[in-house]
């Protein structure tokens, strides 16, 4: 693996009960680096996450630098509302400290006025299940940071979020870029996004597509590639 | 009160307790009824050591060990829970149970009888008890993070399956315990009822599990009181009398 790299793939392959789900995937990302995944429903973009994270078997290889703290954004939780289960004692299955965790709330947008709706202590004393999909996006980002990650992995952080709750994320993954020795990898349906806030995207359709800056390497014959006619549809992103 | 029923006073409010703080994880993993199949087992396990002149206890806690070992394979080994397959291995070994078990023994055996619980066995339900709430405590975060998100746990490293396997030998540790109290049928509703009513109250997981251990326990203090008072059988009377409370905590959540 190259020295400034973070992450090198090389070859990988998922299969589920002989069914090929990822074939002959390979990139690199570099430290500080922030990278989009996209491609359309089923091209394997969450399976991919989930095999660099180590949490299925995959064939090929994934090299990480060494000594790294990699941070998990999970889409969702699969658990019921009623689940009793506070923030707080979510929040502190990584960290004791209730003083980094208020910092960490903080930092992902949560406010220590005790009138506002999205104040901290509130917050804390929450259950999971009963938080809006903005509020609970931001305390799964909070949960990640709470290790120190030099990598943070979204998986589509917009997902079940409004449009408003939407523009908050983004522009906090805005605020995280600009960390020192963080890099990000996300997974987007959005063009625009990507070519905002991605330095390299990752096309996937169960191969690799294209690899490369968003605006040199995502052009018509990709896009064809990845979602065929729906390519228009996707279009209307771009205002 | 005699030495006798603070034994079994002891016995039960430890038995409650171990119950109800595991039966906590197993509300929350939705895995309520293998829980109370899991308890079947062990009438096999009964019958075989009343026929060797083994202590009941012991041959109960190898069948559910075994048993526990099956269930944690299947559950790790597919994507989706064999829940039939469970129902299918759990009524064959309670047929088979109820085949082998001697029968004057086997009303023991199927609903407890407290008033046999004798030294050495509140020696090892004292000891069991003191193996499970150590081991839960210090197995408890990682389990709560796999039940949220088995992804977010593996990715720091937690091994879940290893995590699942020591819980469910607790389970049948607690089980094996509760046989000879409350009887191969009933056990496994001690799992369960004292953490569904707890659910029913808690806001977060400190008040879930407090909860739990503290209707366990009072749940049987009550049932072993009203058994001896009124006369009847003890097991089914601290069950009703835990289900009792649960009614009476679903009322009041709804209010």
């Amino acid at each position: 693996m190259e020295k400034d790299n973070i992450l090198s793939v090389h070859g990988l392959k998922v299969k589920f009960d002989n069914h090929v789900i990822l074939d002959d995937i390979s990139f690199e990302i570099k430290r500080d680096d922030t990278l989009a995944i996209i491609g359309p429903n089923g091209a394997g973009k969450s399976v991919l996450f989930r095999a660099i994270l180590g949490l299925i078997p995959f064939e090929g290889k994934v090299e990480w630098a060494q000594n790294i703290n990699v941070g998990y954004v999970p889409q969702k939780l699969f658990i019921g509302k009623d689940l009793p289960l506070t923030v707080a004692e979510f929040l502190q299955f990584k960290e004791k400290k209730i003083d980094k965790i208020h910092e960490v709330l903080l930092e992902v947008g949560f406010q220590k006025e005790a009138e506002h709706l999205h104040n901290d202590k509130r917050v804390l004393r929450t259950r999971i299940g009963a938080l809006s999909g903005g509020e609970l996006q931001r305390v799964l980002i909070a949960y990640a940071l709470l290790g120190d990650p030099q990598v943070l992995l979204f998986d589509e952080p917009t997902a079940g979020v409004d449009i408003t709750g939407e523009e908050t994320i983004y522009s906090l993954i805005h605020k995280l870029q600009e960390k020192a020795d963080l890099t990000i990898i996300f997974i987007s349906h959005e063009l625009q996004v990507v070519n905002h806030y991605a330095s390299n995207v990752l096309c996937l359709n169960k191969e690799k597509i294209c690899f490369g800056p968003p605006l040199k390497v995502i052009d018509k014959e990709t896009l064809t590639k990845m979602y065929g006619e729906e390519v228009n549809l996707y279009r209307h992103h771009e205002h | 009160m005699n030495t006798n029923l603070g034994l079994i006073l002891l016995v039960g409010a430890l038995i409650g307790a171990t119950s109800g703080y595991l039966g906590s994880f197993m509300v929350l993993k939705r895995m309520s009824l293998v829980g109370d199949a899991l308890s079947h087992v062990a009438l096999p396990g009964i019958a075989i050591a009343i026929t060797l002149g083994i202590n009941p206890l012991l041959g109960a806690l190898v069948a559910l060990v075994i048993a526990t070992f099956g269930i944690w394979y299947l559950g790790e080994h597919s994507e989706v829970y064999p829940e039939a397959l469970v129902g299918v291995f759990f009524t064959a070994s309670l047929s088979l149970g109820l085949l082998l078990t001697p029968e004057p023994e086997l009303l023991e055996a199927l609903f407890g009888n407290i008033d046999k619980i004798g030294i050495m066995d509140s020696v090892l339900t004292i000891i069991g008890a003191i193996i499970i709430f150590i081991v839960t405590f210090i197995f408890s975060k990682k389990l709560l993070l796999g039940i949220v998100s088995e992804d977010l746990a593996k990715s720091q490293g937690i091994n879940v399956a290893k995590v699942n396997l020591v819980y469910l030998l607790l389970v049948a540790l607690v089980v094996a315990l509760g046989v000879k109290f409350l009887g191969t049928l009933l056990t496994g509703a001690m799992v369960i009822i004292p953490a569904v009513t707890a659910k029913n109250l808690s806001k977060s997981i400190k008040q879930f599990q407090l909860y739990s251990i503290i209707l366990g326990v009072v749940s049987s203090f009550l049932g072993i009181f009203l058994a001896k008072y009124i006369g009847i059988s003890s097991g089914p009377a601290v069950v009703l009398t835990s289900i009792s409370i649960f009614l009476l905590s679903y009322i009041f959540k709804n209010k």
